[in-house]
């Protein structure tokens, strides 16, 4: 419990953004029709790819010769890219098909 | 961190956020991807470029070789996949970010010092792993599920005790670790191991209409699992993004929930089966007639109001262009044509209207549940075209059916029935549907494709 606090107390301003970006997340999504449902989901599945700039972080503090850190890093980094390339590219794909007819 | 690096950083998580608010709009989403999208790449570049590190050239070139494959592979897939498998693949590229996230954990608990490290940051580690795990072999299950190469319920016995035997001892195990600071691999990747059994365990029994809901649940998850790494890199960018993918991945849940008239407890801890009415009943519901393109045909043609009720199977067989050309056809002969939208009819929500956008159906057409709903007395012909689950009258009268209480189209008031099956077997759900027995419903077998071809060959021959 000590330990929380303390966390709390050296990361206040994460704290904050957490849960600030909470309620962003919410209101931006509030009001949003079914019928981009799909398109939205796929958009912030490509969102959480972000994930991919911790992987580079692993990748740049690894050692050259640390092959364990290396490989799982660059594996990462992979896996990383896949989900933000394929995200945006699949949600790009699905909002191609919304145009009024003339 | 440099300032430059930090600005960036700001500019990324505005196009974050400015770009979801943009998808929120059918005019805007397009570009709202876009700004989403090469905030990303802001955000990726700056953070390969801008640093005080040391870095030798190998890595740089390691790294490179690393986007250049992801984004080779990522974008083939995603240009050459058909657009019935967009639920799946979103799935299986939600499950690379949890192995991503996991990947990162794991590296992180090797380069800290265990016996040193302060509880909470050995807590985060622990946390991003177990995240990242569970999304990743959660959403593989799922995008087996989808693609029909897992079987779509399986029962496993006691399921739900062994489930909750699993994350309490991921659970116990981890504040075991926290809490001692032991810096043991073996725990470590029992952990590891413990997070992957759960993933599959929790998706495996979860079928019928809740599949969608899992999906976007296990999106929110990768997205708390990329902020929970952001906390370990003290990385802004990754913590706005992840939190905000994770607070709207839940919102959205919530909403496709109250679709079904279900909470999501029910969702994760009741299996979706076939459980409701013994195995015979439906000899009670008596017999089913059976029609002819020919018959549906005329019967369209001189109606005056149509509404078609497009589900899963339209997908399957590919019919959306037909299906668009049968549209026109009618509209063009002076019948009022509109497609009725059930908020869960496919995969995912608003399955339907993606794949009928991609026959360039016009959006004012798709018609959504409860505007649509007050409609069908007024409709000559329905035209029910592979769904079946979300136009179950049981959901209203079958208070034993699983599906009770989930908002359907009221697809019976309408003066005729046509559906089009391939055969009479169960729905997604595995249940059966009084509605095809109604004395106003004829049935219309044979793959949607194919009997929807027929339809327009006859209507233009009148």
């Amino acid at each position: 419990m000590k330990e929380l606090i303390e966390f709390i107390n050296n990361n206040l301003q994460i704290v904050y953004i957490i849960i600030l970006a909470i309620f962003v997340g919410i209101e931006v999504i509030k009001s949003i029709p079914a019928v981009l449902h799909t398109p939205l989901m796929s958009g912030a599945n490509a969102l959480s790819g972000v994930v991919i700039v911790g992987a580079i972080l692993v990748m740049l503090n690894s050692n050259s010769t640390d092959y364990l850190a290396l490989g799982l890093g660059f594996t990462a980094v992979v896996l990383g890219v896949l989900n933000v390339v394929g995200g945006f590219a699949v949600t790009n794909r699905m909002l191609k098909m919304f145009k009024k007819k003339k | 961190m440099s300032v430059i690096l930090s600005i960036i950083y700001l500019i990324a998580a505005v196009t974050f956020i400015v770009g979801l608010k943009k998808l929120g709009h059918p005019d805007s989403a397009k570009s709202g991807n876009l700004i989403a999208a090469i905030g990303m790449g802001l955000a990726i570049l700056g953070t390969i470029f801008i640093h005080d590190l040391q870095v030798p050239t190998i890595i740089y070139v390691l790294i490179g070789i690393a986007i250049l494959l992801g984004t080779v592979i990522g974008w083939l897939i995603a240009i050459k996949v058909e657009m019935t498998k967009m639920p799946e693949l979103v799935s299986l590229f939600n499950g690379f970010g949890g192995a991503s996230a996991t990947l990162i954990g794991i590296v992180e608990f090797g380069n800290s010092d265990i016996k040193t490290t302060s509880a909470t940051i050995v807590a985060t580690i622990l946390s991003a792993i177990v995240i990242g795990a569970i999304t990743f072999s959660g959403s593989l299950v799922a995008w087996g599920k989808l693609n029909g190469s897992v079987k779509s319920v399986i029962k496993i016995p006691s399921y739900n005790i062994i489930n909750n035997i699993v994350i309490i001892g991921i659970i116990a195990l981890s504040t075991y670790l926290v809490v001692l600071n032991i810096d043991s691999s073996i725990l470590l990747y029992t952990i590891l191991f413990a997070g992957l059994l759960y993933g599959v365990l929790f998706v495996l029994p979860i079928g019928g209409a809740d599949m969608p809901v899992v999906i976007s649940l296990l999106n929110s998850l990768t997205g708390i699992a990329a902020a929970i790494t952001g906390v370990l890199y003290d990385n802004m960018v990754m913590l706005v993004g992840g939190i905000l993918v994770g607070s709207a991945g839940i919102i959205l849940t919530v909403a496709m929930c109250r679709a079904m008239n279900r909470t999501l407890f029910s969702v994760i801890f009741g299996s979706f089966t076939a459980s409701a009415g013994p195995e015979g009943t439906n000899k009670a519901l008596g017999s089913i007639k059976s029609t002819t393109a020919s018959d549906s045909a005329i019967m369209m043609n001189y109606a005056s109001n149509v509404i078609i009720v497009p589900g899963y199977g339209l997908a399957v067989a590919q019919a959306q262009h037909v299906i668009h050309e049968l549209e026109e056809l009618l509209t063009n002969k002076g019948v009022n044509v509109k497609y009725a939208i059930h908020p869960v009819a496919g995969r995912m929500p608003g399955h339907m209207n993606v794949l009928l956008a991609e026959s360039n159906v016009d959006y004012g057409l798709l018609v959504e549940m409860d505007d649509i709903n007050p409609q069908f007395s007024n409709a000559d012909v329905v035209l029910v075209v592979g769904a079946n689950d979300v136009v179950n009258p049981a959901a209203h009268n079958d208070p034993l059916s699983p599906i009770y209480g989930m908002p359907i189209l009221d697809v019976e008031n309408a003066k005729h029935i046509v559906v089009n099956k391939r055969s009479m077997k169960a729905g997604y759900a595995g249940i059966e549907n009084e509605l095809f027995y109604n004395a106003k419903t004829a049935m219309l077998f044979g793959d949607a494709k194919k009997v929807i071809t027929d339809l327009v060959a006859e209507i233009k021959n009148m």
